[in-house]
């Protein structure tokens, strides 16, 4: 049962194979079994669950259910769900209980949705590799000694592992679609404002976006359709209509352009991703797709100037944790309000969180603020540009997700630049708000890799029928790693 | 290169305790994405318009009318220290 995708389960469900209760009561257990070595639940929600379950029951008989009606599923623990621990995983959110629900998660249980639990990631969402999590880090269930990517690591792993069938995530430079990648599922995010980030924990503004991570973009579809559209509550909000995804992925195939830049297959990309990375633009083709070769001349600047934005949006954005309405306080005797501030947000963040708030700080600081921040949003200007000039031409921009598979717990925490080098292939979707999704397209060593498709503003149901179509004729996405099978 | 002052200067100016054995690691990682997003400087952005969001449309207004209720004992019990409806901070003022 645990190896079914949403839209099979949602069709056994509806044809009485199995109950909402007993397919919530198979999920906990599978948590209860193997989420001690994972690590991918910050809080498992066991009462509240099988509670939505039996709600989930009742609706499904009383014929009135929608698609999701009992379908359980993760959410990120960067998602407020009231009367839950919602950390962030931060210290600073420790003992943070949520008074009101984010827009996608009270959009999802308006639909029937059972919520499992909430997911580990990087603390506040910033890290690659889910290691700086307050909760320690998460471990990729194809080989435990590997991250599962970030920062949705927890949500991807659990995933990963069919311990969940599904979960949410958000992605401000990579943090769906890489974790996607490095653990063999499919992950989408969607363009900047087509999901409410209204309780949502803002780490960077005007990059962050919500999204899902899915065996399938088929079973993408369909959680995406319930959690879009348009939210008085966040200013940002696209009031766009939502087109109807699920019934669009099964659409008819049109022809489509792929662009391909060559500059993605330099020496930065492992020699065997790329093999594999090109045997599944050979798919494409053979689907039909026409391949074409692209320049984006300002991409490998994207890095530099995301570390120049996100930063100094996340140390406004966490400007917030003082310690005084919510969040961590420290037990020591503070003299003045100065040290009281400081010791508070001192002992709550750990050393990731402080790096970018301390970077972030620096660039906004009287001198610096022309020569680095403004010229970043300059360049921001300039990586945006060259996918307007594309998509004149092209229907997708395609290349890898990641440079190479997963990499070793604590291999790269000691140097933050090598790092943010695994979002090379993924910020730039986030510098331009497009909608972006990976989706896994074969082995290396024994582990999944990804291909990234980059789509034009607002283009999510083309994205998700290409990534559709190509699992068809694809099994990458139906590999369970072996311990979890 | 940001030594221990600027990192001392920074913490300060974002409102970081930060240990004395903490300043060495951190002025040697922020010093090397410093080193990282220098590469902007090279670029050539004369007449390009900064780019602050990606949302090229103009922002919504809504009516100015009060649409939330109050809620603040629900709020407040996320709060470290409340008294009489108030947070609570350490006493600034003799």
């Amino acid at each position: 049962m645990h190896t079914r995708t949403l839209a099979q389960l949602s069709a056994d469900l509806r044809a009485r194979r199995v109950s909402a209760t007993e397919l919530t009561k198979h999920f906990l257990d599978r948590i209860a079994r193997h989420d001690a070595t994972l690590n991918a639940f910050i809080t498992v929600t066991s009462e509240q669950a099988l509670a939505a379950a039996a709600a989930a029951d009742k609706r499904l008989g009383r014929g009135d259910a929608t698609p999701l009606t009992g379908l359980p599923i993760a959410h990120k623990d960067i998602f407020c769900t009231a009367g839950v621990k919602t950390s962030c995983a931060s210290k600073m959110l420790d003992n943070f209980v949520a008074p009101y629900d984010a827009t996608i998660v009270e959009r999802l249980q308006n639909a029937g949705v059972v919520m499992l639990g909430k997911t580990n990631m990087d603390e506040f969402a910033m890290g690659s590799s889910n290691e700086t999590s307050f909760y320690g880090p998460v471990k990729n269930p194809w080989d435990h000694a590997l991250v599962p990517g970030g920062s949705s690591g927890g949500s991807a792993a659990a995933v990963a592992a069919r311990i969940a069938p599904a979960a949410t995530g958000t992605d401000t430079g990579g943090s769906i679609r890489q974790p996607a990648a490095l653990t063999g599922i499919t992950g989408i995010k969607p363009t900047y404002g087509r999901v409410s980030r209204y309780g949502m924990i803002a780490f960077a503004s005007s990059l962050d976006q919500a999204g899902v991570l899915t065996q399938t973009a088929e079973d993408a579809a369909l959680l995406l359709e319930a959690m879009a559209g348009f939210d008085e509550r966040d200013s940002t909000s696209l009031d766009d209509a939502v087109p109807n995804y699920s019934k669009l992925v099964n659409e008819p195939w049109e022809r489509v352009t792929i662009g391909v830049p060559e500059s993605f297959f330099d020496a930065g990309l492992e020699a065997d991703n790329a093999k594999a990375l090109r045997v599944a633009l050979k798919e494409l083709e053979k689907l039909g797709a026409t391949l074409k070769p692209i320049e984006l001349p300002h991409i490998h600047l994207s890095v530099p100037a995301y570390y120049v934005v996100a930063p100094a949006e996340a140390s406004s954005n966490l400007s917030r944790f003082d310690g005084v309405r919510f969040g961590y306080r420290s037990a020591a005797k503070a003299d003045d309000l100065l040290s009281f501030y400081m010791r508070n947000r001192g002992e709550g963040f750990g050393p990731e969180v402080k790096r970018r708030i301390l970077t972030g700080a620096y660039v906004l600081s009287a001198g610096y603020f022309d020569a680095y921040y403004l010229q970043a949003q300059k360049v921001r200007k300039l990586v945006s540009d060259d996918f307007t000039r594309a998509f004149r031409e092209v229907d997708f921009v395609a290349g890898p997700t990641t440079p190479a598979p997963a990499f070793g717990l604590g291999q790269k925490t000691g140097d933050p630049i090598q790092m943010y080098l695994n979002d090379i292939y993924t910020i730039g979707a986030n510098l331009a708000g497009l909608p972006a999704m990976s989706l896994p397209c074969g082995v290396v060593r024994g582990l999944p890799v990804g291909l990234q498709l980059v789509a034009p503003p607002l283009h999510e149901a083309q994205l998700l029928k290409t990534g559709h179509y190509f699992q068809r004729v694809t099994d990458w996405h139906q590999r369970v790693p072996a311990n979890y099978a | 290169m940001l030594g221990p002052d600027d990192i001392r200067r920074l913490c300060r100016l974002a409102r970081l305790d930060i240990s004395a054995t903490e300043i060495a690691d951190a002025s040697a990682k922020l010093s090397s994405i410093v080193a990282m997003v220098d590469q902007l400087q090279a670029v050539d952005t004369a007449g390009v318009v900064p780019m602050a969001h990606p949302l090229d449309r103009p922002q919504r207004l809504r009516a100015d009318v009060v649409t939330d209720v109050d809620r603040h004992e629900l709020y407040q019990r996320n709060a470290a220290q409340v008294e009489r409806d108030l947070y609570l901070v350490p006493k600034v003022i003799e």
